[in-house]
């Protein structure tokens, strides 16, 4: 039988307090999807490594899998190494840390399954973290962003530039969440909310990575898009994320 | 599955912070097997907590009265809050007996991913102990980590325009630890808070 020892980089999602000094660290990693594990006595001070296992940090893990077979299905942190301590810069920006939180609840929600490996998922959401910690983009833009494009790897993939019932093309304003994008006159439902011509374009824009675009919206067609990708979001996750309530709009 | 009052126990012990099936079982069966009047003790201190235990109305400590012992205390600057998340933070600086303010309890910190915003903390009544002006110091003892952070930045932003020091604790080497050992956040910020030799 062979070590049980493993090693792979992960996001921490998310830190739980155990005990008197513990944590349970829900981990988004690169190969084994997402997994979680306790981290001991990081809450003291004088802990080793507490400070790398923090929400948004990016770290190198050696991790212990004899748990699973005591029946606890946590893995236990035995080293931790910084790749990127990106915590750091995002908790120092109010607007950045609500609209992390948000990018990590939302990874964290669309890995169903445990040590399902999802290799995308978890590169986007590195993307995203670097983003926001390097302030490159409006945070809320970045978040809207990862939200689209993590919802397209997991098969939600919004369709915008033709009817989502019937195929036919076109810039159809009609946006139902139920058939999955924009519908044409014929298959609009009664109520079905129109959306403007600028705001699908910046979700196209935030889709494909057209950041000058993106960028240069206005700040009523940035508000819009965030109404309509939150509300896509939550369709398909069909409980709503606690932190998007949260997020800091300007 | 035990016998009826025994089974409520544990499941009662069990849904302490902390108590696992198996310690709630042991927990049960050691109070079964202790002296009566130990078992009373416990009883009464529970019940007293709940009923004599309170949050002080000035800085969200508990107290027993209306205020907490350090809010009473006519000693004690009132020119400096310092703030705290929870009120064992209180404890935990009170032992150093460095500090001589007043303190400020959050109770929490913002975390968006459990559900937790600024308006689920203590903040606004916060605001309202700096508008009259008597505070001039704020030093934000928020905990070193993620959460705690951004709640300190976040205090800081909101009392920005205020004429006001904003000071947060230093963060840094724990004493008696060995520099290789630390990890480079901590030891990072040890570098950004070094002080002069004077």
């Amino acid at each position: 039988m062979g070590v049980p020892l493993y090693r792979d980089d992960a996001i921490v999602l998310r830190t739980q307090k155990l005990g008197e000094a513990d944590r349970i660290v829900t981990l988004l990693t690169r190969r084994h999807g997402r997994v979680r594990a306790v981290a001991k006595g990081v809450r003291r001070t004088g802990s080793k490594f507490g400070a790398r296992v923090e929400p948004f940090m990016h770290v190198d893990l050696q991790l212990h899998t004899s748990a699973v077979e005591s029946g606890s299905g946590l893995d236990i942190v035995t080293q931790a190494e910084t790749l990127a301590p990106y915590g750091e810069t995002i908790a120092a920006d109010y607007g950045r840390y609500t609209a992390g939180t948000a990018v990590l609840e939302t990874a964290e929600r669309l890995t169903a399954e445990e040590r399902e490996p999802s290799l995308r998922l978890f590169l986007l959401t590195v993307g995203a973290l670097r983003s926001l910690a390097d302030g490159e983009h409006v945070p809320t833009l970045a978040l809207d962003a990862f939200i689209l494009r993590a919802l397209a790897i997991s098969g939600y993939e919004p369709v915008l530039d033709s009817c989502a019932r019937c195929d036919q093309p076109g810039a159809h304003r009609a946006f139902v969440v139920a058939a999955g994008g924009v519908v044409c006159a014929e298959h609009r439902p009664p109520g079905a909310p129109i959306v403007a011509t600028e705001t699908l374009r910046l979700m196209s824009a935030l889709m494909s990575g057209d950041w000058p675009s993106a960028d240069a919206a206005e700040p009523k067609t940035q508000r819009e898009a965030s109404g309509v990708i939150a509300a896509y979001l939550q369709w398909h996750l069909e409980r709503g994320l606690r932190s998007l309530r949260l997020v800091e709009r300007s | 599955m035990y016998e009826g009052p025994v089974q409520d126990l544990i499941d009662e012990l069990g849904r302490l912070p902390g108590v696992g099936p198996k310690s709630a079982q042991r927990i049960a069966f050691h109070l079964l097997a202790a002296d009566p009047a130990d078992v009373r003790r416990l009883v009464t201190a529970l019940t007293e907590v709940k009923d004599k235990v309170r949050f002080c109305t000035i800085c969200g400590n508990v107290a027993e009265e209306e205020q907490c012992r350090v809010c009473r205390d006519p000693r004690r600057d009132l020119a400096v809050i310092c703030v705290v998340e929870e009120p064992k933070d209180v404890v935990a600086i009170e032992r150093t007996r460095e500090f001589r303010g007043r303190y400020h309890v959050l109770g929490g910190a913002i975390s968006p991913i459990e559900g937790v915003g600024p308006d689920d903390l203590r903040i606004r009544e916060l605001m309202t102990r700096l508008a009259d002006g008597t505070v001039t110091e704020l030093i934000l003892a928020t905990d070193p980590n993620l959460e705690g952070e951004a709640t300190a930045t976040y205090i800081a932003r909101l009392v920005k325009e205020m004429d006001l020091k904003v000071t947060r604790l230093a963060s840094g080497l724990p004493v008696g630890g060995d520099l290789e050992y630390a990890d480079e956040v901590t030891l990072g910020r040890a570098f950004e808070g070094r002080r002069a030799y004077s």
